[in-house]
């Protein structure tokens, strides 16, 4: 798993260690805007979006961000980094297990 | 790219979750056929780059901002069903675990980014790069071209579900209940984004992808795309 591919296990490394440079993009993509921010954008909140917006409430690093940790650019890129971190491993481990599942 | 949950009316959401199902399963299928054990190690590393291409957000002048998916690379390496794969489970993990996209809208995003973008970006590849060799300049326009059109296209398809929506789904006093901005509106921002930046960032990943994959393991390439024998899209391998 590892070894056969070396180079591309540490190229997405490289990509974890860096990834905090996508949080100097501070602005939400076009149609990305959370509650908190359609006011803003578009001058108010339709119902239908509402009332659906926060179907899903369960996500352990919300924005990939630890909750409560993005005071500075510091806990943001931490929290960043260490979402990078679960991201890849759980990307992998599903990726794999489907496989074997599959094949046996 | 990511439509959060509430910008699709239930309506809209739902079918594309029952449309994703059936193409994930032609998807598995494919993959426990046309992909060796020995590759998997590159399906779960390209499908844990597009995990973490996504993450790299471009600044969009104006306050916006937008990123390139990955999708077209994988699907150039190991087949756009392959791609289908990696890059669904790296969309259900982000809405999942970090609420980037909706959860009722993770076959709208499935569909757009791991459906419609690597067979696109499939496709556009291999109609340019031709008989060329897997490491020539011309095959490396190609990956760069596919890309572009594969990421904008997506970028269409998601602007389009969206927009739709403040047309078609509207109290009695005419306010829109899901997506407030019109199609056109919702077209031309995400297009313009698209079109100019993530696009063309997109097409480096992809040439740039290929060609260290083709550098470094010059296997994984040669046994899609190799001399005179390519295994088409149903597994068939084919003498040319």
């Amino acid at each position: 798993m590892f070894k056969s591919y070396r180079n591309l296990w540490l190229v997405l490394g490289a990509f974890i260690i860096l990834s905090p440079l996508g949080l100097l993009a501070t602005g939400t993509a076009f149609g990305e805007w959370g509650l908190d921010e359609l006011p803003g954008e578009v001058g108010f909140i339709p119902a239908g979006l509402e009332r659906f917006a926060e179907i899903w409430t369960l996500s352990p690093l919300p924005d990939y961000a630890i909750p409560g940790m993005d005071a500075t650019f510091i806990q943001s890129a931490g929290g960043y980094i260490l979402s990078a971190i679960v991201g890849v491993a759980l990307v992998v481990a599903v990726v794999s297990l489907l496989y074997k599942v599959v094949r046996d | 790219m990511h439509i959060p949950d509430g910008y699709l009316s239930p309506q809209t959401a739902i079918p594309f979750v029952v449309a994703m199902v059936p193409l994930w399963g032609i998807a598995v299928k494919k993959v426990q056929s046309e992909v060796k054990k020995k590759d998997i190690p590159v399906l779960a590393i390209g499908a844990a780059f597009s995990f973490t291409i996504m993450m790299f957000n471009l600044p969009i002048p104006g306050g916006s901002s937008a990123h390139a998916v990955g999708a077209v690379l994988l699907a150039i390496l190991l087949g756009p069903w392959a791609a289908c794969i990696g890059v669904s489970t790296a969309l259900i993990i982000q809405a999942l675990i970090f609420g980037d996209g909706g959860v009722l809208a993770v076959g709208a995003n499935c569909f757009n980014m791991a459906f419609i973008m690597p067979w696109v970006g499939y496709l556009t590849y291999r109609l340019i790069k031709g008989n060329a060799d897997n490491l020539s300049g011309r095959a490396m326009a190609a990956a760069f071209i596919a890309g572009y059109v594969g990421l904008n296209i997506a970028a269409l398809f998601t602007a389009v579900e969206f927009g739709s929506q403040y047309h078609l789904f509207q109290a009695a006093d005419g306010t829109p209940l899901f997506f407030p901005v019109p199609l056109k509106v919702a077209v031309i921002a995400m297009m313009s984004e698209h079109l100019i930046l993530a696009g063309p960032v997109e097409g480096l990943v992809t040439a740039a992808g290929l060609w260290f994959v083709g550098k470094n393991y010059p296997a994984v390439l040669a046994q899609r795309f190799s001399n005179g024998v390519k295994i088409d899209d149903l597994g068939v391998e084919k003498h040319v």
